[in-house]
């Protein structure tokens, strides 16, 4: 049995876990950080790498603002570009009703100071001429960006290290327990880590750690499907998404066209397990033929998808527990994480450090679940039927 | 009746149809190529006037027997030619043909997927004008067209000899057959290739050929590399008495034997384990091809075993098949298919190691080797990604991080060396660096394929 006493002990090596993990070791605090697999291995790695600021809930543009700097000086920050690129996201329109629906999402994200273009029909096809015939209108944001998910964790997790924190992987922590004012944190290889805070960044595993000490949400497990073609010539720059949901897409530079679409398919957070079912590939390709016709002779090469936390509101849980001083939650990111991990990161490390933060961060505090939860009407048409807070996260 | 269907129409597959049909069952047989016979018993192209029988030699007699077996099965069965089989999910196939997906549901499932080239990286190998060895054979065999008109045999492979032969026979010219295990390790093996003396015979009886046509054969060589501008122009090796020689030549077919084709059998819920004999990743099976409910393994894709064991695995797979289904099978049929099989297994066995995985050229590979044909991923990449901090130890993490794998053909050709270069760059047993996993698609669909279909 090895113990050791630092200061915060962060559960989950994904991009909260990481972030979190780097900003308070930037701001001189000793942290371990304990991961039951390997860094950046499961939704933090496998997700679209979409750093979206269109078409976010109201309430999150601030967070997702303050991320969006963080993404944006990600070189000079961890020494890592991460394949981050302003690329611009498009937003479409299908018809006039869905038109009102970017109209709407438009005029929020304005409120919070972002610039959004409305592109017509004809302006559509001129300055995107790959795009398909019948697309009723689109919004353009410019500062919208992709990074590539596969890199970003672990290149976070390796500057956290370079500063000074102590990354532990392979290692399952096994229990979290008051111990005075601080915690006791076990694991199963015998390691056990004396601290005064615990941040909960477990991800779709993240439930247990709530529970212990009295406080939960309903969780539940599932994964996007995504699908990559070959190479092809570069030319789509921006990231398309359909308001619909049915498709989104974007191409790297190397030529692969990367798409997805709801609905998102069932995954097993205990066998590990988020398969892509065939059907799921096939309606894939036709919602992107049908937005992006160029790509219809390209072929689709591999598939992949992992194992993401959601919650019935669709909006995730950050911030300080209810019932226990010195416990800290992020999880249950309903696929929309990638883009506000870096921002979740500074926000947990100001309340961790400052006991405050400036960002506004009430519409994701957990005591939310103790009433009845307003239920996304995104649930209906994002899951598998029956969408399932049933078959929750273990 | 129960809907059984067979992916695969080499010998294994066409063998299990047979035993079906006995049976009076009306199997679907899915064959991913146009024409039956597998890679060994491949049919040259329509129209094509190739003397087979002179390309087959001592093998014609099978080669015509497997064909005229399927001519008559061919109206008993349903018969699906050129159908790719890309996907299993809850007892459906789905298959691509004539560029349309499409569904095939099933009750029980014989996968005879065959296999595929086994090849280590080589500084040159992504020349024009590399082929592997069994694409040099599906070329010659199906288009009766040769790699090249001055041709080196490189690698370690029974099927050096017998393709250097058959080029020979049409016309090509023979620059060397290049051996990369030593001979003394063909006489340690002695004990497990005696288990088919026939077929050990052929082996002596082609190079006995080569040599009568004085051709060079070098055993025991270490491959320096391959070189050419935009072209091969010859091949660079170390003898077995460390001289450096440059054999020149237009042409090379490359190959360490042969792994098998395991994709589907993933797809349909097989369990692997490490084969420390093929260092190989293989499906845990029964002896008779059971490798979980309702699925049967047989053939080259089960374990490699030969063609003619093939047949026999085959057999074995839909007796074992028809006897879950309630339908008691004859003992003795059963015990003596299963010696056959692990007879010649046992001599697959004894040839890995008298034609070797050259593991000591994967750690001697330079770092600017393209280890991945697929997404240009050098093998420096690899040790350089897996060396980092927090650097990945497993293989599908590697992959993650460096693209290796990640490109159209899945790391069908790459993971075999990956896994030599991963546990090489740490330090670890080639086991714990583990295997690629397979999700559907397992070859690239068109995106075109699934436009007929209802939504």
């Amino acid at each position: 049995m090895t113990t050791k006493t630092t200061r915060v002990v962060v559960v989950g090596g994904g991009l909260i876990g990481t972030w979190t993990a780097f900003f308070l070791v930037k701001r001189g605090w000793d942290v371990v950080l304990i991961e039951k697999g390997v860094v950046g291995a499961q939704s933090s790695g496998v997700n679209f790498g979409n750093l979206r600021l269109q078409g976010r809930h109201p309430g999150q543009y601030p967070l997702s603002l303050r991320s969006q700097a963080i993404w944006e000086e990600i070189e000079g920050l961890i020494g890592d570009r991460c394949e981050f690129e302003r690329t611009g996201h498009l937003y479409v329109a299908m018809n006039e009703a869905e038109q009102e629906k970017l109209e709407q999402h438009a005029r929020v994200a304005e409120g919070h100071g972002l610039a959004i273009e409305r592109i017509g029909r004809d302006e559509l096809r001129r300055r995107w001429p790959w795009l398909g015939e019948g697309l009723q209108a689109a919004t353009y944001s410019a500062r919208d960006a992709t990074a590539n998910p596969r890199l970003v964790s672990l290149a976070v997790a390796r500057a956290a290290q370079r500063l000074g924190a102590e990354i532990v992987e392979h290692t399952r922590v096994t229990e979290v327990r008051r111990n005075g004012v601080g915690f006791t944190v076990e694991t199963d290889t015998g390691l056990v880590v004396d601290c005064n805070a615990v941040v909960n960044s477990a991800g779709a595993w993240a439930l247990a750690i709530a529970e212990a000490f009295g406080e939960t949400a309903p969780m539940f497990a599932a994964g996007p499907p995504q699908f990559v073609t070959e190479p092809i010539p570069y030319q789509v720059v921006p990231s398309v998404q359909a308001v619909d949901g049915s498709v989104i897409f974007r191409q790297i530079p190397r030529g692969n066209v990367i798409f997805a679409g709801y609905p998102r398919t069932a995954a097993d957070p205990v066998l590990n397990r988020a398969p892509v079912p065939p059907n799921k590939t096939l309606s894939g390709m036709r919602n992107l033929v049908r937005i992006a016709p160029f790509l219809r002779s390209a072929q689709v090469i591999r598939v992949w998808s992992g194992i993401e936390g959601y919650l019935p509101d669709m909006l995730p849980v950050i911030g300080e527990s209810e019932t226990t001083p010195g416990l800290f939650h992020a999880f249950g990111f309903c696929g929309h994480g990638f883009q506000v991990g870096p921002g979740v990161g500074a926000v947990l490390a100001d309340l961790i450090v400052d006991g405050r933060t400036d960002t506004p961060i009430a519409p994701f505090s957990i005591s939310r679940f103790r009433n009845a939860v307003q239920v996304s009407d995104k649930l209906a048409h994002e899951f598998d039927a029956p969408a399932a807070p049933g078959g929750r996260a273990g | 009746m129960p809907d059984v269907v067979i992916v695969g129409g080499g010998p294994a597959g066409i063998r299990a149809a047979s035993i079906l049909v006995e049976a009076g069952l009306r199997p679907v047989l899915v064959n991913e190529a146009r024409e039956v016979g597998g890679q060994g018993y491949r049919k040259p192209a329509r129209s094509l006037a190739l003397d087979i029988n002179a390309l087959m030699g001592s093998e014609a007699g099978k080669y015509q027997r497997l064909h005229s077996l399927f001519a008559s099965l061919r109206e008993r069965i349903d018969y699906r030619p050129g159908t790719l089989v890309w996907g299993i999910h809850e007892k459906t196939l789905h298959t691509l043909s004539d560029d349309v997906a499409g569904t095939i549901p099933y009750d029980a499932l014989i996968l005879a997927t065959g296999a595929t080239d086994r090849i280590m990286p080589l500084p040159g190998w992504t020349l024009p004008g590399v082929f592997t060895l069994g694409g040099a054979q599906v070329i010659l065999k199906d288009q009766g067209c040769l790699i090249g008109s001055r041709i080196v045999f490189l690698g370690s492979s029974p099927l050096l000899f017998l393709a250097a032969l058959q080029y020979r026979r049409s016309g090509a010219s023979i620059a060397a057959v290049v051996d990369t295990t030593p001979f003394s390790a063909k006489r340690a093996a002695i004990r497990d290739l005696a288990a088919s003396p026939r077929t050990l015979a052929r082996g002596v009886m082609y190079r006995t050929a080569l040599h009568m046509a004085g051709i060079p054969v070098l055993d025991g060589a270490t491959p320096l590399g391959i070189d050419g501008k935009d072209h091969v122009e010859g091949v660079r090796v170390k003898d077995s008495r460390g001289r450096e020689r440059l054999i020149s030549c237009d042409a090379v077919a490359y190959g360490h034997g042969l792994k098998p084709e395991t994709q589907l059998a993933e797809l349909a819920g097989a369990r692997f384990r490490f084969d420390p004999d093929f260092r190989l990743w293989l499906p845990e099976t029964d002896l008779d091809g059971r490798a979980g409910a309702d699925l049967y393994l047989a053939g080259d894709g089960a374990a490699i075993g030969g063609a003619d064991a093939a047949e026999a695995s085959g057999a074995l797979a839909a007796h074992a098949l028809l006897a879950d289904m309630g339908r008691p099978q004859s003992e003795t049929e059963l015990v003596r298919l299963r010696r056959q099989v692990e007879r010649l297994r046992r001599f697959q066995k004894g040839l890995a190691q008298a034609f070797a995985w050259p593991i000591a050229q994967a750690a001697a590979l330079p770092d600017e080797t393209i280890a991945c044909r697929c997404e240009a991923v050098t093998v420096g990449e690899i040790r350089a990604a897996v060396q980092a901090p927090l650097g990945p130890r497993e293989v599908n993490r590697v992959k993650a991080i460096t693209r290796c794998g990640m490109g159209r053909c899945q790391g069908r050709f790459c993971g075999p060396a990956l896994q030599e270069i991963v546990a090489g760059a740490c330090e670890a047993p080639i086991a714990e660096a583990g295997r690629l996993r397979i999700q559907a698609p397992v070859k690239p669909i068109p995106l075109h394929a699934a436009l007929e279909l209802e939504p």
